[in-house]
């Protein structure tokens, strides 16, 4: 437990570091939701600056857990049902975990704050009920 | 331009690792950090704990310069209200997340640990795309 809570809070800064380089230097927020529809295209954008981020995203996860690291899927069914709902979700919410749940509060913007008041609790409550079912 | 592409690359690898290092990548740990009347695992409040005072810091920074470090414009305050169309994409958002462990950036950062994940991340776009096709944003 405490090793997971340390390893979280030192993820956390690497990410928060990620956010504000992302501000500093590009004057831009840092929310993987709009950064994927920028680089699939159908939105205007730094498809480039899109593009790189998200090679080092993929990088950063290779080179700190290791491909082939084992990780537990939901059925296939359930992944693509979840999938849909997501992405359009964070399209209407016009944001997800990344531009509301970490930039967003640390704006202190109040939009964020009932996005992620709302999905936090909606996601706990579908845990819940299928934990039940 | 090429301080601007270098950087978008280094906030990537900062986010990626950062994502892994604390767990994000595993739905199974995020499935548990949301389970909070069952067996919770807390441990992923840490993220956010350590994630929003850094960047709060380091967006202040930026502010109380007025512009980038490169001399460009930063984005203005957010000062949007909360609609309806905001609380009912949280509310599907959070249906998802909560049916799969995964979000959108841990979803794209598991491509490179777990193949089976395409699965999921081919939805999400299918969802994106028809979310903005088919329920644009009144501008």
């Amino acid at each position: 437990m405490l090793s997971g809570i340390l390893h979280a809070l030192a993820g956390g800064v690497l990410i928060g570091l990620a956010a504000g380089v992302f501000f500093l230097i590009n004057g831009r927020i840092l929310g993987i939701s709009g950064l994927a529809a920028g680089l699939l295209g159908w939105r205007s954008g730094q498809r480039l600056e899109n593009g790189l981020f998200f090679l080092g995203l993929l990088a950063g996860a290779a080179l700190v857990a290791g491909p082939g690291m084992p990780l537990a899927l939901v059925s296939s069914g359930r992944l693509v049902v979840a999938g849909l709902l997501v992405g359009v979700g964070v399209r209407l919410a016009n944001g997800c975990t990344s531009g509301h749940a970490v930039c967003g509060l640390a704006r202190g913007g109040r939009r964020s704050i009932a996005a992620t008041a709302v999905f936090m609790a909606v996601a706990m409550a579908v845990v819940a009920v299928g934990r039940v079912l | 331009m090429r301080t601007r592409a270098l950087s978008a690359l280094l906030a990537g690898l900062l986010f990626g690792c950062g994502l892994a290092l604390s767990g994000m990548v595993n739905p199974a740990k995020v499935l548990g950090f949301l389970d909070i009347g069952g067996d919770w695992d807390p441990s992923l409040a840490g993220v956010m704990a350590a994630a929003i005072p850094v960047t709060a810091l380091m967006y202040r920074l930026a502010v109380r310069r007025g512009r980038t470090l490169l001399g460009g414009a930063l984005p203005g305050p957010a000062t949007g209200g909360v609609d309806t169309r905001l609380l009912a994409g949280a509310a599907i958002f959070g249906l998802g997340w909560g049916l799969a462990g995964l979000c959108p950036g841990p979803a794209i950062a598991d491509l490179a640990l777990q193949p089976g994940v395409l699965l999921f991340v081919v939805a999400m776009a299918i969802g994106m795309r028809v979310a903005d096709r088919w329920l644009p944003r009144k501008s």
